[in-house]
């Protein structure tokens, strides 16, 4: 399976055409066959994996006697009692263009297989979830179209052998995210978050389009050659024969991307609105997958990071940046939201904060783990979502004034949900507490202290903005009008299977148990900077921990008072600060008025208006009058001209003005067979003058 | 096989001549023979293309191939020299394709005054024009293909046209023909002026504008490039392009779109490039440059349309514009992104006027503010609309990708000789190019995404309301599949074009 790889984006895109060509005529609308391609792939992902798995060991167990090849390996760049595991690679020609040969194909490692696995369950389980939540639904069968549409695309990205290949993935994957986005398009506000999303990425990809353009030069500048390959461009980019201006340029380029893609700060607005979807595209696309292909991107060539942003001298740099802002708004906009989904989307945007901050402080291990461990509780959270939805607040996202209480009613969506928001906290030991433990204590232990301490901010406000979503949705009293009761199993299910893996995919990689599964299987060996494994750091578990807990206790303390809030009711009608900031976080900073009403609609309407003003009254306002002074200048001519003097020399200047001049004229005569004749003539003219030139 | 290779491309030329004769010998009232004749006509001449395309030797796409040179008018060296290579065979082949798609699609959506006979006729003379022009080797030979086209294209807008046909369609008229006269002036220094007084364009391309002074090789290559620009047609030269499309009926805009466009960039990549590559390159940076403020400005002017044809016909410009900055940048990404580029628009474009077409026939309007709920009332039509809206605004996979990628990654290093704008580095001049070239793939998006928000989503408008509308009809079935296969199948397997044109552009544009 690791050489024929291909295969597992293969399937669900025949699930694709199958439901494309077949439609409604197939049994259960197209979802079986769409759920049984996906769960086909995830057979292969996960065999895929096996044979990674034994790939690694058989590696280590040759290294271990000691051999030739191995200690050659080692000197090309594995770590020191490391093997040196190439990945599996695979391609064809796609495309050539002068020397240049450009291929298509598959990259497998174990990055690419846990992250074919990921996206693997997380959609099977949304496929399933999908059969209920989405039945009766008026396009259910295009729905599964596009959900498998998207999961082809998905893993065609994850496979990539190569950063174009990749690109072609990531667009379509928008696309998918598009459509699904907008499956609701009689409504305006549905299309409109689509498009959003759309032109928002997009402009995040303007950066992606010239950082792929020059990972190409990257390479050539390297080895001479022109290539795309994810190889050659990570050995390039370590190979010490690149210019470091070139990488920082492509290294900046890739992170725009990231930027627009995994809804970091400044462009994670389209990301709230995405929830405008069925809430299984946004567990699938806009929390598990999707969103983290950026995430994915920057962990796929992390050396042209690593060397272009210098991520191993420490200090601050680009990417760490950009995701420890992202971290803290996106959590601090969590707080004023009134819809689950809308909390759960900028925790969304707030967890991806800690992986790309992850990646910049050279966590690239926390980074991938976090991913990896954040799909499953998301995921899981979104669905929960969906099932209160479903189930009972009638439809409605709204925590005020539809939900409250459910606890009773809806007892396996409660603990599921749950579990999903411990994970999320990052409870011990629940899943999210190993990752986020990972990308903390690697950035303390690497020069990067300010976005360890960033880091356990973002976790205390994490606890307590959890705790106010839970607290609306299941405690207190039902505020709704509908009759709550459970989901079904459908949608259950699901949820369990995704509570059970919150709980244990963090053992993958439990550093305190000496278990660092990531570290052997999926960290790449070859071609691959030497990172910082940091040591179980149990003062700083216990510090986040704590925090968490105590803004856990905080919170339920202030939401269980018979006034809720108690002491900080009112504040912000107390308090000019809070008001302000209170302000500014219902207007989102403001940046959706920036961008919509002022940069889109600026372009929109005056910049648009006004090109097309210049197009009309001047640049064709030219073109009229030279028309019309021309007539005119026939006209004469052929009265002072030709009429007047006699018409025997033929002036090859003078009988093309005023060929066309009267042309002009007898065509505004209103009379077609003149218009006939008098281009009959223009050419008889021209060719006239060919046959003149004979002389 | 050695009669098929000799007479190939005369057949490829003059077939549908052939047509036109007999269509014209048809009385006019036989309106379904006429039609037949037409088809049959077309379709033996994509025959001939499909014969063309088995034989040819891929292995040797830089050779001019099923070559005919015979003598012409000897008292001036023109010879009847037809022949086709990597770049050429792409677009012969769509030109005959897509003349094919537009038969099927006419048959029963003649617009007024009706006329299928004369209408027909004139198909079939555009179709003599553009294939020729496509094969010609010879500079005389070139010109008259060029200025065929004219005619039935002017008649086709004047006669069937909307309500402003006149104006559009002199205006597209003098236009081109002002550009062809520099042009031809052009060309005849060439003759006179490089010493062989030769028309070859093989011949002239090896002498590479040896023997002309650099002062008249400049001269040279402005009325050259004034008479492709305007064909293009590049920014400023684009006006007539809007109302010409506006005005044209359906199939005169997707012929307009699909082929005419591309007889100026492909005039370029045969003929004012190669034969004049000194002046080219110092040219190059200001080509580059109207080529970028025409995917730009063509995109906002896009944003500020109520039109939805109007629209499309400004996306054109925008489009032609990546092309051109490919070409300007004389590499062989740049020139191979070119090739595709044209073949792409004329795929997507011609769709997408098509589908203008069956709108318009649909709801008596193409203002976008009465439409809408497109995919409630007619889902086929509404899908196909929002596909080719996503493979105009260069989604990968689809074949407008490989226009546009390949393009924006040439100008991150044009060719060595190329100069810079105004004494700056030719390096910064075009990476400021490619920039810009990528932020108007947003624009694309946002233009083509509004449009088809304000078209397709939603319901429908009161007024349209209680229409019934009939979704695609077997007929358009017929004309379009083959074109959104081809879309797809470019988009996903691209080296089935690359593979052409690599070697042939290599040739010209390798260094």
């Amino acid at each position: 399976m690791l050489e024929s790889a291909w295969v597992i984006p293969a399937l669900p895109a025949a699930g694709f055409v199958g439901i494309l060509l077949f439609g409604r005529r197939l049994p259960r609308g197209g979802s079986l066959l769409g759920t049984g391609a996906v769960g086909l792939a995830l057979v292969a992902s996960l065999v895929a994996a096996a044979q990674w798995v034994q790939r690694v060991d058989d590696a280590a167990a040759k290294e271990g006697m000691g051999t030739l090849v191995a200690f050659g390996r080692g000197l090309l760049g594995a770590e020191a009692g490391h093997a040196g595991v190439e990945p599996v690679v695979r391609a064809v020609t796609w495309w050539e263009s002068g020397p240049a040969v450009l291929r298509v194909g598959t990259h497998v490692d174990g990055l690419t297989v846990m992250m074919l696995v990921v996206v693997c369950v997380i959609s099977f389980l949304v496929h399933v979830y999908s059969t209920a939540y989405m039945h009766g639904d008026e396009r259910f069968t295009y729905f599964y179209a596009a959900l498998s549409l998207f999961t082809a695309s998905m893993l065609l990205l994850v496979v990539a052998e190569n950063t174009l290949q990749l690109l072609v993935g990531w667009e379509l994957v928008g696309l998918c995210s598009f459509m699904l986005i907008g499956h609701w398009w009689e409504e305006k506000p549905n299309t409109n978050a689509a498009i959003k999303a759309f032109l928002t990425t997009r402009t995040g990809d303007v950066g992606l389009l010239v950082g792929v353009v020059l990972t190409g030069f990257v390479v050539e500048q390297a080895t001479g050659r022109f290539s795309f390959g994810i190889s050659a461009v990570n050995e390039a980019a370590l190979s010490g024969k690149v210019s470091s201006t070139l990488l920082t340029v492509t290294a900046a380029g890739l992170l725009l991307g990231i930027i627009g893609k995994s809804g970091q700060f400044p462009l994670h607005t389209w990301l709230p609105d995405a929830m405008a979807g069925p809430t299984p595209v946004s567990a699938l696309i806009h929390a598990a997958t999707m969103v983290v292909a950026g995430v994915y991107l920057g962990a796929r060539v992390y050396p042209v990071f690593w060397e272009g942003f210098t991520i191993g001298a420490g200090g601050v740099n680009a990417m760490a940046a950009v995701g420890a802002i992202t971290i803290v708004i996106g959590a601090l906009l969590a707080f004023v939201q009134d819809d689950i989904k809308k909390v759960l989307a900028y925790s969304t945007i707030s967890q991806l904060g800690y992986m790309v901050m992850g990646l910049g402080v050279g966590a690239w291990v926390g980074a991938v783990f976090h991913l990896f461990t954040h799909a499953f509780f998301k995921a899981l959270l979104f669905l929960g979502a969906g099932s209160i939805s479903h189930s009972g607040s009638h439809h409605s996202f709204d925590m005020r004034k539809d939900m409250g209480g459910l606890r009773h009613h809806m007892p396996v969506t409660f603990a599921t949900f749950m579990i999903g928001s411990a994970a999320l906290v990052g409870l011990f030991p629940l899943a999210g507490f190993w990752s986020k433990d990972e990308i903390l204590a690697t950035a303390g232990q690497s020069d990067y202290d300010l976005f360890m301490v960033v880091g356990v901010i973002g976790a205390v406000l994490t606890a307590s903005y959890m705790t106010r979503c839970v607290h609306l949705t299941f405690f207190g009293s039902y505020r709704g009008h509908g009759h709550p009761h459970e989901s079904p199993p459908a949608i259950t299910v699901p949820l369990v299977v995704l509570a059970v893996l919150s709980v244990i995919a963090g053992f993958a990689n439990a550093v305190a148990f000496g278990v660092e599964h990531f570290v052997t299987y999926v960290e790449p060996t070859v071609a691959f900077p030497k990172l910082v494994h940091p040591d179980f750091d149990a003062l700083l578990a216990v510090v986040s921990v704590g925090l968490a807990l105590a803004a856990i206790g905080a919170g339920a303390w202030l939401w269980s008072r018979p006034e809720p809030l108690g002491p900080l009711a009112g504040l912000t009608r107390r308090n000019a600060a809070a008001r302000l900031g209170h302000t500014v976080l219902r207007n989102k900073y403001y940046l959706d008025a920036l961008y919509e009403d002022v940069i889109v609609a600026g372009v929109r309407g005056p910049l648009a208006r006004a090109s097309y003003w210049v197009n009309q009254r001047v640049i064709d306002a030219v073109v009229n009058g030279t028309g019309r002074a021309t007539a005119r200048v026939g006209r004469l001519t052929y009265r002072r001209v030709d009429q007047g003097v006699i018409d025997a020399g033929l002036n090859g200047l003078a009988a093309e003005t005023g060929t066309l001049g009267g042309l002009l004229r007898r065509l505004q005569s209103g009379r077609l067979p003149r218009y006939a004749l008098g281009v009959v003539a223009g050419v008889v003219v021209i060719g006239a003058a060919l046959v003149l030139i004979r002389v | 096989m050695d009669w098929f290779d000799d007479w190939a491309l005369t057949l490829a030329v003059f077939l549908p001549a052939v047509g036109l004769v007999a269509v014209l010998a048809v009385p006019r009232a036989e309106e379904r023979l006429i039609k037949v004749v037409t088809l049959v006509a077309t379709l033996a001449t994509l025959a001939v293309g499909a014969g063309i395309l088995a034989r040819f030797d891929y292995d040797r796409s830089a050779a001019l191939q099923f070559r005919v040179d015979a003598s012409w008018i000897d008292a001036i060296n023109a010879r009847y020299h037809l022949a086709v290579d990597g770049i050429s065979l792409p677009l012969l082949v769509l030109s005959m394709f897509v003349t094919v798609l537009c038969v099927v699609y006419s048959w029963n959506h003649f617009p007024e005054p009706h006329n299928p006979k004369a209408f027909l006729a004139l198909i079939l003379l555009l179709e003599v024009g553009m294939n020729g022009t496509f094969v010609a080797q010879d500079l005389v030979l070139f010109f008259i293909f060029f200025e065929v086209v004219l005619l039935p294209m002017f008649f086709m807008i004047g006669v069937w046209g909307g309500p402003n046909r006149e104006y559009a369609s002199i205006k597209f008229f003098l236009f081109t023909l002002f550009g062809s006269a520099l042009m031809l002036l052009g060309f005849l220094a060439l003759f006179f002026l490089s010493g062989t007084n030769t028309f070859q364009i093989p011949e002239l391309v090896a002498l590479g504008g040896e023997g002309i002074t650099r002062t008249t090789q400049h001269l040279i290559f402005a009325g050259l490039f004034l008479g492709f620009a305007i064909k293009v047609p590049m920014f400023p030269f684009h006006t007539w392009l809007p109302d010409a499309h506006t005005e044209a009926p359906t199939v005169g805009s997707v012929l307009l779109a699909a082929i005419l466009l591309k007889l100026g960039t492909y005039g370029f990549v045969r003929i004012a490039m190669p034969v004049l590559p000194e002046a080219a390159a110092t040219w190059a940076p200001w080509i580059g440059l109207l080529a970028v403020i025409g995917i730009i400005y063509g995109a906002l002017c896009c944003l500020a349309q109520t039109d939805m044809k109007r629209l499309i016909a400004f996306s054109s410009v925008a489009h032609m514009g990546f092309v051109m900055l490919g070409i300007a940048t004389l590499t062989t990404f740049g020139v191979n992104a070119a090739i595709f580029g044209m073949v792409a628009h004329g795929l997507i474009t011609g769709m997408l006027f098509f589908l203008a077409g069956t709108v318009q026939h649909t709801y008596h309007t193409r203002e976008m503010e009465r439409l809408g709920g497109l995919l409630k009332q007619a889902p086929r039509l509404g899908w196909i609309l929002g596909f080719c809206a996503m493979a105009s605004l260069g989604l990968p996979g689809l074949a407008g990708f490989w226009g546009e990628f390949p393009a924006i990654l040439s100008a991150y290093r044009p060719a060595g000789a190329v100069s810079g704008l105004l004494g700056a580095e030719p390096l910064v001049t075009f990476r400021v190019f490619m920039v810009l070239a990528a932020i108007g793939t947003v624009l694309a998006a946002g233009y083509l995404l509004w449009m088809y928000q304000r078209v397709a989503f939603g319901v429908p408008k009161e007024e349209f309301a209680d229409l019934s509308v009939h979704d695609v009809t077997p007929v358009e079935w017929i004309a379009w599949t083959p074109m959104l296969l081809l879309i797809v199948v470019l988009g996903v397997y691209p080296q089935l074009l690359f593979g052409i044109t690599n070697g042939a552009v290599t040739r010209l544009f390798g260094g």
